[in-house]
């Protein structure tokens, strides 16, 4: 069926298809809408769960975790602030290895107030051992959901994942998108099977007293294996649900016209869609460019941004937040999987902070950077912030 | 002679890791013999955290799950709803949850759990302070109590604030059941625990745990003082169910609280001054207690 629906609409028809039982959810805008649809669903009768109008986005995760360890599949979603004070128990939820589905819609973290998009909610969170896969559209959205729950559900892999979608950009703008057939996705995901479950039949108890001579570190480097395994269920996965629903999902990474690009952009979200526009523009003029957009940043898609590396002259990083480290996330992260592998130059672009606009003026201004960058085979400035008020050359 | 009114069902089996004479240790025995097999328990951070043993071992044979330390309320509330999205609407969900994580951390989650209705029970066992981390002060820790974070000192800086009174928290948020209890009187403790039982919706119970190495008195004092919170009125058992207060004891001749206070190292500091100030809000919550009864029951 086609509809016109918003990227929280979408969301909300991901989890509909995927018939979770539990749904705890809090408000927190742009989130908002994904929670009040399901409502709607719930209220009219055209969705079996149960929803628990919980007072906070921690007890929103809290409920789902103990749901999801009494032995049902569950649902959840929220942003920045939200994702923020869930912190604590997003870490219980990998560590108790429940397979949570999440969408978390990437909203700039205050002060200053800020509900636009920027993806500091997200990556603050990337060492809390849940799987996150970002999106571009509206259909990625929803397809993403359902995917997630069969590659998060696989009992060698057992991890909570998170699907995001950019503030407003995606939320509460409206698209075309294709919603598969429910007797396809029922199909597709089958019955939630639990690993194991809270039962009075079979008592056991979870997440009891540990010693440092017990198996607390080992538990830990099963979650660090099972996020290694995930990248073969997740090409596994994605290729199997191309095939039933007529997709193109690339697993990791979208790449467009990177094969002969002496320039790649590696971009998360929806910024992707822009640049992969500018992309067309600009090979018009001869330039050769090309994006790489990263649907996956956790598992991180290691061997994938290596083999793009090895093809061209300059990788320019564009993160949508700030991490004061060494660069911001997906610049770092993809530095550090290059040590060794390519010996290109690799330049930070910081941009879009606080849903500033990235329009298709700045991302060709910053290909033309990166072409300078390839041309003198030198990085000027590792971390370049786009687009400061005041600053010219972008605009 | 009298029936046994104690079920010899046991949940709770030997080899739990608690201190001598724990009163949170002699609550869980009892609950469990009064709901039986067919219940999952959800415990927070308290020190039943960490009584059932260490991992592999543990001293409880019925479901549980361990949760981070406010969630609580959240947590009994996913058990609830999943069970009944599965049919299994007759197993009994318990949180089993010490004061702090009760009255002050857990509290936001409790209240929202007791005002959606979800068909639980929440059983706040009261050993007046955090005492997994060693004796801080939480709101339960009564009037003139030392512990490690109200230590006295020359400023003589104890938690002189009244303790915070969750049960009536509870009774304001129109739940169906709400009752105290404590462990030296395991019949009255289990005849609530089954009336509860009946009762479909929250159900919340405080339980008064004595607590020897936080209290500061010998382990097998901790029956005696028990006794001696209710025989003085420091700590009166009574129920409201639906609205409709019912006091459980009421001693005809009420001992002074300083019988009570005398044998608990955490009150040795106290004046006669002090002591007396405790009396008389002992007193004050006796009587306002009374008057709730009184008009509660009133048509």
């Amino acid at each position: 069926m086609k509809a016109i629906l918003t990227g929280n609409e979408a969301a909300a028809w991901g989890a509909r298809l995927s018939r979770p039982k539990v749904i705890a959810a809090y408000p927190i805008t742009p989130q908002t809408s994904i929670i009040e649809a399901i409502a709607a669903f719930i209220a009219n009768g055209e969705m079996d769960a149960r929803y628990i109008r919980v007072e906070s986005e921690h007890s929103a995760m809290a409920a789902c975790i103990a749901a999801q360890n009494t032995g049902v599949r569950t649902y959840t979603a929220t942003s920045a602030h939200g994702l923020a004070l869930m912190h604590e128990v997003l870490m219980w939820a990998s560590g108790a290895r429940l397979p949570i589905v999440m969408s978390v819609v990437n909203r700039a973290m205050a002060p200053p107030w800020s509900v636009w998009t920027d993806q500091l909610d997200t990556m603050a969170e990337r060492d809390s051992g849940w799987l996150q896969v970002y999106t571009q559209n509206n259909q990625e959205v929803l397809d993403s959901i359902i995917m997630s729950y069969k590659i998060a559900e696989k009992h060698s892999i057992l991890l909570p994942t998170m699907v995001i979608e950019d503030a407003f950009i995606l939320s509460h703008t409206s698209e075309g998108v294709d919603i598969p057939e429910q007797k396809k996705v029922d199909d597709f995901l089958g019955e939630y099977e639990p690993a194991f479950k809270l039962d009075p039949d079979e008592p056991a108890g979870f997440g009891s007293l540990i010693m440092p001579e017990g198996p607390y570190m080992e538990f830990r480097y099963k979650m660090a294996l099972a996020m290694e395994d995930a990248r073969s269920e997740i090409r596994k996965v994605v290729e199997e649900y191309n095939q039933v629903f007529g997709r193109e999902y690339a697993p990791f990474v979208e790449e467009y016209k990177t094969e002969d690009a002496d320039a790649v952009m590696v971009v998360i979200g929806t910024i992707g869609s822009t640049a992969k526009d500018v992309v067309d523009k600009m090979r018009e003029k001869g330039k050769k460019v090309g994006v790489a957009r990263v649907r996956y940043f956790r598992p991180f898609p290691t061997e994938e941004l290596r083999k793009i590396a090895k093809g061209a002259k300059v990788l320019g990083v564009v993160d949508r937040s700030y991490s004061f480290g060494p660069g911001a996330d997906l610049f770092a992260e993809t530095k550090s999987v290059l040590y060794g592998y390519a010996d290109i130059p690799v330049k930070n672009y910081v941009m879009g902070l606080g849903g500033r606009d990235i329009t298709p003026k700045i991302i060709e201004k910053v290909f033309d950077d990166m072409l300078r960058v390839a041309k003198d085979g030198v990085v000027d400035k590792e971390v370049e912030w786009v687009g400061l008020q005041g600053d010219e050359r972008w605009s | 002679m009298k029936k046994l009114t104690i079920p010899e069902e046991e949940h709770m089996l030997s080899g739990h890791t608690a201190c001598l004479g724990c009163g949170a240790t002699i609550a869980m025995r009892y609950v469990l013999k009064a709901l039986g097999k067919n219940t999952i328990l959800s415990i927070p951070a308290c020190c039943w955290a960490v009584i059932p043993g260490v991992y592999p071992h543990r001293t409880l044979d019925v479901p549980l799950l361990y949760t981070a330390f406010e969630v609580t309320g959240a947590a009994i509330s996913g058990i609830r709803e999943a069970l009944d999205a599965m049919g299994k609407e007759d197993v009994n969900v318990v949180g089993f949850a010490g004061d702090g994580g009760t009255a002050d951390i857990g509290l936001q989650a409790l209240s929202a759990a007791m005002e959606r209705g979800h068909n639980v029970f929440y059983i706040m066992y009261d050993n007046e302070a955090y005492m997994n981390t060693g004796i801080q002060r939480s709101g339960s820790t009564p009037m003139g109590a030392w512990t490690t974070t109200t230590p006295g000192g020359k400023k003589r800086m104890y938690k002189w604030e009244p303790k915070k009174n969750v049960a009536e928290i509870m009774v304001a948020h129109n739940i169906p059941y709400v009752a105290t209890a404590t462990i030296a009187y395991p019949e009255d403790m289990i005849a609530k625990l089954r009336r509860a039982k009946e009762i479909k919706g929250p159900k919340f119970f405080q339980i008064l745990s004595p607590c020897p190495t936080g209290w500061r008195h010998p382990p097998d004092k901790t029956v005696e003082i028990s006794r001696l919170a209710v025989q003085t009125n420091v700590f009166p058992l009574y129920e409201v169910i639906n609205g409709k207060y019912k006091i459980s004891i009421k001693p005809k001749n009420p001992k002074p609280v300083k019988e009570y206070l005398r044998l608990q190292g955490r009150f040795r500091h106290l004046t006669e001054e002090e002591i007396e100030m405790i009396q008389k809000n002992v007193d004050d919550n006796w009587k306002a207690l009374l008057k709730k009864e009184r008009c509660s029951q009133e048509e």
